[in-house]
């Protein structure tokens, strides 16, 4: 049935060249956290967190600095022991440019640790406890989507999922955090994903990892021996692999509806980088402060992964990777395909930083656009089944209308499209734009309503106090009347 | 600090790196797989061949060039796309053509079949075929002069000064050399009442070899060579396979059926392979980028269609050849055909709405 | 010779009469085109554009005695929608818009009068007499009203700031 299946299925994605070696093969080294760290109140989907602390205040490390804010929110903690110095703003990691709230710690260099209580047996606890503790650590999906953990877990939890998938897959070129995380700490992955296993009410967990790291595959193997409940399964390489609903699709054959979420189906992704902060923060009491990220491309001197504190200056973790080479023609945080190029290495390292990436112009190999001539190769390396020359002729056009009619929404912005263009036509960036302008046209309709609804209830309260106005007018007229009715026949009986 | 090395203002969307495919890769592949084909008819037309080809190609680059500068776009001629548009047309032109033949060929091919358009990628019609369709309607007796091989070193054969005396003043031609198409041959003789199998039998009639060696169009003979470098576009991913299947098995299928059906009337399946230029076409011609339909079910319709008109058209049309305008009708319905072999959205049904959620087991 | 040419002008005749009674019969009568453009409108009847608030605006527009451009509060967002909706050209060189504008009051020259709180049509302006005044920015729709009416211009129109949350790609240079 399977293997009909896959015959008669299109096929998606594509093959770049994945150019994880050799860093991928180096042993992670935890970097000492700088002496200045940055860390920004908003590193997750949702509402930003409101600081907690004051400048001038001592914290430590693990400390909660920030606070979640809302509904979808997640707090922020100190990645290293030292002294707020300033809540500011600081450059965002991102391609605008623009500023993001901060809090900016110096370290004391002592990394004590806040005290924290453990529970006994993480594994005993209440699920909607271990929920809440993943909330408080600040857990966020570290697979790059960075949406608070705890609710896509209580989320799993209420829709009754069957299935967990933990996402190894790591189908981004050069990137290699999750290959090692999983390589050097299996058993802590392997506890996390008992504890989501736990915490959501799921039965099996299946975890995903391309054919393309099999050192990976042999160690999460190694640690799943033992555990019935949770089962390696190797996925063919192949980008966009990693996104959520590509792998369901691949490793359970069931299609999430285009609007539906994953749950919905019974099934919930998370990220083996997620899984790992949760044992650490549920079993050893430990917020998210750190992570693994992938330091790679021709430029970087000494390219490997590394334990990275949260709030580490993009220029600070280069430089305690051996600086660069050369002076890169891209700077990206993520991969290749989906990272974002940073204006500069001032932005700090967040909770979604999987890689730094200092790639030279030959690696990059950015050339001019050209004219479409619609070869079709990006409806073909569509994941999703979109036409993306049509869509962008649109976009171009300024039809946003007849973009969304061909699919916009379901663009997932992977990148395929843009990789394969022989006329390397800026697709992705076209339908970023109109994306966001479509989010622009929305908030401006919503802005425009609740301006018609004051400015209605501003002429309702107008009318009313001319009424009240017009009535205390004729009050007193009547009043005034009555006295003077009374002053000029002073006694009617 | 680090500041990378370009450090423009305007931010660089993802992503971030590129698989390496170039259009002037593309149109370089296809002038390669077409070479051995092109180099074959070259030899075995000889220099008036050569000639030809060489105006043709030339009066196409420069009419790119022209229409280019004129139209304030910037020149450029590095895509390669203006030589292949010449290059094809050359290979459908008879072989001793006079130079204004192809130069005005070239030149229909790219200002009217292309640039009026807006350039590269915005034409509705294929720009070789619709110069050679322009030249055939226009020039009937020229489009469908046809010589018999006369290889470079075979002692009949024109020489370079004579060669180039054929292609610039346009001698009318000895008898001993002009020849009839195969196919233009067999429709001849049935229209006098001729069985085709006997006209094809008969001594002195054009035959169709595997080889390539018959009269024909510059390029269109040497079936193996084409078939070959189709073969060589299909291995590197510049086309796929459902057009070119699609037009032969087109032409094919019911070239076998009306054959099966009706021997006197009809030419076997192999003569409509061979003869005219059904290879040429089904592998260059009609997968031009610009003009097919982009996807897969798309590229079957689109394929199925060219191949049935040009049966269609070589049978019962005006003309022995049909293949120029079977792509030409097709192209004019490939928007068409592209509005409704739309791929399925993942997550969608084909009408755009969201799937059903799959069943799951109720819970205890 | 003669009778073609008058049976082609017969033919001419009919189809044009024929053509021109469509034109009467299947016409599409009452556009509903003034409610839509009202709809498109602030609605905030700020008043200036000179008509009888947004109504007024909106019938203006549809019967092409106002630009597409009328709307200060809508910007060139609103403006394209307009000439789009009514099939209007739009002159871009009339549109030197900077995107989203906010009102700001200038604590140091603010006198607490109250004028700019009564001319605000969406009550975005909040203080009290001798109270310096302050500008809810959800509230603010930027139609500039309350500029006139602050006897020492201490209220003025700055460009909303773009924050990562509202940035959005540019549209990419096509080839």
């Amino acid at each position: 049935m399977s293997v009909l299946r896959r015959l008669l299925s299109r096929s998606w994605g594509v093959h770049p060249d994945d150019r994880k070696r050799p860093a991928s093969e180096a042993p992670a080294r935890a970097i000492a956290a700088p002496a200045v760290l940055h860390i920004p109140l908003a590193q997750h989907v949702g509402a930003a967190a409101r600081p907690a602390v004051a400048v001038g205040q001592r914290v430590l490390k693990g400390q909660c600095i920030a606070a979640a804010h809302g509904a979808i929110s997640a707090p922020v903690h100190a990645s290293a022991s030292g002294r707020v110095i300033a809540i500011g703003e600081v450059l965002a990691p991102h391609p605008s440019g623009l500023p993001v709230q901060a809090i900016t710690i110096e370290s004391d260099g002592e990394e004590r640790w806040i005290e924290a209580e453990l529970p006994a047996d993480p594994l005993r606890l209440d699920p909607a406890e271990v929920a809440k503790r993943v909330a408080e650590a600040g857990v966020v999906g570290l697979g790059g989507a960075t949406f608070p953990a705890s609710v896509k877990l209580g989320l799993g939890l209420r829709a009754r999922v069957r299935t967990l998938i933990i996402n190894g897959s790591e189908c981004e070129p050069y990137l290699s955090c999750d290959d090692r995380l999983m390589r050097e700490r299996a058993a802590e992955v392997l506890r996390g994903v008992r504890l989501m296993l736990h915490a959501t009410g799921a039965r099996e967990a299946l975890v995903g990892i391309e054919a393309n790291k099999p050192e990976a595959v042999a160690a999460m193997r190694a640690a799943a021996q033992r555990v019935s409940d949770v089962r390696v399964c190797v996925v063919p390489p192949r980008y966009p692999m990693g996104s959520d609903r590509q792998l369901i699709l691949e490793l359970t054959g069931i299609e999430v509806p285009a609007d539906s979420r994953a749950a919905d189906t019974g099934v919930l992704v998370h990220n083996v980088g997620t899984a790992f902060a949760v044992h650490e923060a549920v079993a050893l009491g430990r917020p998210l402060v750190s992570r693994y990220v992938t330091v790679n491309g021709e430029a970087v001197r000494e390219p490997g992964n590394y334990i990275v504190p949260i709030g580490t200056l993009v220029d600070d973790l280069l430089a305690a990777c051996g600086g660069l080479r050369e002076a890169p023609a891209r700077l990206l945080m993520g991969g290749p395909m989906m990272g974002l190029a940073l204006p500069s290495g001032r932005a700090p390292v967040v909770k979604g930083t999987g890689g730094i990436l200092a790639l030279s112009a030959a690696e990059v190999g950015a050339r001019e656009p050209g004219p479409c001539i619609r070869c079709g190769s990006c409806v073909r390396a569509c994941p999703v089944g979109l036409l993306p020359l049509e869509m962008a002729r649109h976009v171009q056009a300024g039809s946003l209308d007849g973009a969304v009619d061909l699919g916009l929404k379901d663009c997932i912005a992977c990148g395929c499209c843009a990789w394969v263009c022989p006329s390397r036509i800026p697709l992705v960036q076209a339908f970023a734009h109109a994306k966001g302008e479509l989010a622009e046209r929305e908030r401006a309709r919503l802005r425009r309503d609740a301006a018609r609804k004051l400015a209605q209830a501003r002429a309702e309260r107008i009318a009313r106090e001319d009424k009240e106005r017009a009535e205390a007018a004729a009050r007193r007229k009547a009043e005034r009347d009555a006295a003077r009715a009374a002053q000029s026949n002073p006694e009617p009986a | 600090m680090t500041d990378t090395a370009a450090g423009s203002p305007d931010p660089v969307s993802s992503p971030h790196a590129h698989g390496g495919a170039s259009v002037a890769r593309a149109m370089f592949r296809v002038q390669l797989a077409l070479a051995p084909a092109t180099l074959f008819g070259l030899w075995m037309f000889g220099w008036p061949a050569i000639f030809l080809f060489l105006f043709t190609v030339a009066a196409s680059l420069l009419a790119e060039f022209v229409s280019q500068r004129l139209r304030g776009a910037r020149a450029s001629l590095a895509d390669g796309s203006a030589l292949l548009t010449g290059w094809l047309l050359a290979l459908s032109l008879p072989p001793w053509s006079p130079w204004w033949i192809g130069v005005l060929g070239g030149a229909v091919a790219i200002v009217l079949g292309k640039q009026v358009y807006g350039g590269l990628g915005q034409n509705l019609f294929n720009p070789a075929m619709v110069a050679r369709v322009a030249l055939l309607i226009s020039f009937p007796a020229l489009m469908t002069q046809w010589v018999h091989p006369l290889p470079l070193h075979a002692p009949a054969a024109p020489g370079f000064v004579e060669g180039l005396h054929i292609t610039l003043a346009a001698p009318p031609l000895p008898d001993a050399v002009a020849s009839a198409s195969p196919l233009g041959h067999i429709r001849t003789e049935l229209s006098r009442g001729v069985d085709p199998l006997r006209a094809a039998a008969a001594p002195g009639a054009p035959a169709l070899p595997w080889s390539g060696m018959r009269a024909g169009s510059l390029g269109e003979t040497a079936t193996l060579l084409l078939l070959a470098g189709g073969l060589y576009l299909l291995a590197t991913g510049v086309i796929t396979w459902h057009i070119p299947l699609a037009v032969l098995a087109g032409i094919a299928l019911p070239a076998a059926l009306a054959h099966g059906m009706d021997p006197a009337r009809h030419l076997p399946a192999q003569a409509h392979l061979l003869g005219g230029a059904t290879v040429l076409g089904a592998f260059f011609s009609a997968t031009d980028y610009v003009t097919s339909p982009g996807t897969a079910p798309g590229k079957l319709l689109y394929g199925i269609g060219v191949g049935l008109l040009t049966w269609v058209i070589r049978t019962w049309g005006g003309y022995p050849e049909g293949m120029a305008f079977a792509v030409l009708l097709m192209n004019a319905v490939t928007p068409v055909i592209d509005r409704y072999t739309r791929p399925r959205i993942l997550g969608r049904r084909r009408d755009g709405r969201e799937i059903g959620l799959p069943a799951r087991e109720t819970p205890p | 010779m003669l009778l073609p040419v008058i049976a082609l002008t017969a033919l001419g005749i009919v189809l044009g009469a024929l053509l021109s009674l469509a034109h009467r019969l299947f016409r599409v009568q009452a556009d509903d085109s003034v409610a839509e453009v009202e709809a498109l409108l602030p609605g905030t009847n700020c008043g200036q554009c000179g008509f009888a608030g947004c109504a007024g605006a909106a019938a203006a527009l549809a019967e092409g005695r106002a630009p597409a451009t009328c709307c200060p509060g809508g910007g060139s967002a609103l403006a394209t929608a307009l000439a789009q909706r009514l099939g209007l050209a739009l002159d871009p060189s009339a549109m030197a818009d900077e995107g989203p504008k906010l009102a700001v009051i200038a604590e140091e020259l603010c006198i607490g009068c109250c004028r700019c709180i009564k001319s605000c049509p969406t009550d975005a302006i909040v203080g009290a007499a001798k109270q310096i005044h302050g500008v809810l920015r959800e509230a603010c729709t930027g139609c500039g009203n309350c500029i006139e009416r602050c006897p020492t211009e201490a209220v003025a129109l700055r460009p909303v700031p773009v924050t990562l949350a509202h940035w959005v790609w540019p549209r990419p240079v096509p080839a």
